[in-house]
């Protein structure tokens, strides 16, 4: 496995390469720079110039990704443009609110949709079944922000049971339930959303396997249904799911920028989201690459426990 | 094993908006008897009904009339529990080794599986145990740790073998145990289950669509077609001298293995489909592909006879 891994993460470094050189350039392509973007409008044409040539915006896209690029290497991401913090301390207070938020509800999703999943093949074609799917597919089809003001017009304003948005109580003591209660109803939205898609993948990946012969002779073996089910089949269906899974992470991070919107989560979907609005080039340099490393690590990862799962696969 | 005029038949949810709902006799009105210790071969068209039969004798499916007795007892309607202890005395040997054994298990976790979860072995003879299973069908200890993807396909069958007889069972229902595999490979899995059958002195229920694995096997050949048995008798004599006249075209779609030898005989060619077993036809079920059908096959149903050389049919073949 060691030169398996080696040799993935030789890969890896062109596709980072590329990831960056691509980001920067559309980057630069959006129209507007960031001193048109934070400057007092009434400041005179003169100093703006001054600004640019400070930030080095003057400068050819080229060496401008150079520069960037030299810091990187260096392990420097620069300053942000808009609050001069340095962009590693930025994104490192963000990414934990994003980390807590995407990894819970991917648990919360799954919770949900493998024992539906399972559920809904056992008794595939009964009215339990169509009911199931039938959740499954309202749970894809709301879009996320409209379940979350919803949820946050109902439990939030009405009912008055659950904080509004926000990840700590202002003035709180910020301790574990505090985050607990506030982290409810945005999991749930993503939550819902996750389960909705992998009930399907569940519950098709659950079928294939009992047709499977190999059932057949685990019920031979005069076991009884439930380790049929949970022994035999389950394990040989969850292998594909794990594929189905990876991919979902890096669409959790993306997803997550609109409900930490919904939600004023303070996590790396906010800071994008002010980041492209002031045209905040370090930071947004930045989070892309936090964005494609966890791309690439979730893949690399996948690899690696689907290889550990299936004893079919091997490393080469 | 006695099995007395048994049937399974599967109901068909009736067209929309036909009232009648119709049944697919599968097995229809069978009667068989397994004696210690015999192979009997079961031949006939896919779709005729001899793997139901397999399975409804060991009571994978349930069957909607007749007996089955197993070791002198009537089990046709045994609840499961009480089910277990004859089951454990016939098992089935399954067609595909390749789809038949689960590939996230070891042998030794397939093969022991069924040992643990009826407290047949103490936990620590486990190994034991295993190596004793697979060594009776000549694999070497060490493919226990191995995975299913590992072996071939004979090899294979022989966990599937191995597996079959962790219950020390009595009875073996071979569901086609060699059409998955290479013909030479298929004369190994015969021989080993020759073996096994002295050795252990099993009775076997051996199902095939091909003729000469049943005829190297078997004591006694049943032949079925549509749900019924209509010729049974000793290989020899029905290799020789068939009178059915199913079995005698059955037999002849069979190739001679070698291409000098010339048939005496013209080669009667079998025609059409097989008709559905939701809809037979009345009087003799073959009467449809019979060449010799005469009128009186289409009305009278005709029954096996009760002769060593059994066969139901109005004008059996000399």
């Amino acid at each position: 496995m060691g030169p398996y891994l080696v040799r993935r993460l030789l890969i890896a470094v062109p596709v980072f390469w590329g990831i960056t050189v691509l980001s920067f350039l559309i980057m630069n392509m959006a129209p507007g720079n960031p001193v048109d973007m934070f400057i007092n409008p009434n400041v005179p044409p003169e100093m703006r110039e001054l600004r640019k040539e400070l930030l080095g915006l003057n400068d050819p896209v080229y060496v401008q990704y150079f520069k960037w690029l030299a810091g990187v290497l260096r392990g420097e991401l620069g300053y942000s443009f808009s609050s001069y913090a340095p962009v590693t301390e930025l994104i490192g207070a963000r990414i934990g609110p994003t980390l807590l938020l995407a990894s819970s509800s991917l648990a919360v999703g799954l919770i949900i949709a493998i024992p539906i999943g399972i559920l809904s093949a056992v008794k595939h074609n009964t009215r339990l079944d169509y009911l199931m799917t039938g959740l499954s597919f309202l749970g894809t089809s709301i879009p996320p922000f409209f379940l979350g003001l919803g949820l946050i017009y109902i439990l939030g304003v009405e009912l008055k049971w659950l904080p509004t948005g926000g990840m700590k109580t202002l003035g709180g003591d910020g301790g574990f339930a505090d985050i607990a209660i506030h982290l409810i109803m945005p999991v749930l939205v993503l939550g819902m959303t996750i389960a909705g898609k992998k009930v399907r993948y569940v519950r098709a990946s659950m079928l294939d396997v009992l047709g499977q012969d190999y059932l057949r002779t685990a019920r031979s073996k005069g076991l009884s249904e439930w380790a049929v089910t949970n022994r035999h089949a389950l394990r040989n269906a969850l292998i594909p799911i794990i594929a189905v899974i990876g991919a979902e992470i890096p669409l959790l991070l993306g997803g997550s920028i609109i409900i930490e919107q919904v939600f004023q989560w303070p996590g790396i979907g906010q800071l994008t989201m002010e980041a492209i609005l002031s045209r905040d080039y370090p930071t947004l340099m930045g989070l892309n690459l936090v964005a494609a490393s966890v791309v690439l690590l979730t893949n690399l990862l996948i690899d690696i426990l689907y290889a550990a799962v299936d004893p079919r696969i091997e490393f080469n | 094993m006695q099995i007395e005029r048994l049937s399974t038949h599967y109901p068909v949810r009736g067209a929309f908006l036909s009232r009648r709902d119709k049944a697919v006799k599968a097995v229809d009105d069978v009667s068989l008897t397994l004696y210690e210790g015999e192979t009997v071969g079961l031949v006939g068209e896919s779709g005729c009904g001899k793997s139901t039969l397999g399975r409804t004798i060991i009571r994978l499916e349930q069957s909607s009339g007749g007996r089955i007795r197993f070791e002198g007892r009537d089990i046709t309607h045994d609840p499961p529990k009480k089910l277990i202890p004859a089951r454990m005395r016939m098992q089935m040997i399954f067609q595909d080794p390749y789809a038949s054994l689960n590939p996230r298990m070891r042998i030794v976790d397939t093969l022991s599986e069924p040992l643990l979860v009826h407290r047949l072995v103490e936990r620590h003879e486990i190994r034991r145990e295993v190596d004793r299973l697979l060594a009776l069908v000549g694999l070497p200890s060490s493919a226990g740790n191995r995975y299913p993807h590992e072996f071939s396909g004979g090899q294979r069958q022989r966990i599937g073998i191995a597996r079959a007889l962790s219950f020390r069972p009595k009875l073996l229902v071979c569901d086609e145990p060699v059409s998955a595999l290479d013909v030479s490979i298929q004369a190994q899995i015969l021989n080993l289950l020759q073996d096994l059958q002295e050795e252990l002195t099993l009775t076997y229920l051996f199902i095939a669509h091909g003729i000469g694995a049943v005829k190297q096997i078997s004591k006694r050949v049943a032949v079925m077609y549509l749900g019924k048995i209509v010729e049974l008798a000793g290989t020899e004599e029905l290799f020789r001298r068939p009178r059915h006249p199913y079995t005698q075209l059955l037999l002849n779609a069979y190739p001679p293995p070698d291409p000098a030898y010339r048939r005496k005989q013209s080669r009667v060619i079998l025609h059409g489909d097989i008709p559905s077993p939701a809809n037979p036809p009345a009087g003799c079920r073959f009467h449809t592909r019979c060449p010799y059908a005469q009128q009186r096959c289409r009305v009278e149903t005709p029954h096996l006879s009760e002769k060593e050389h059994a066969v139901a049919c109005h004008y059996p073949l000399a």
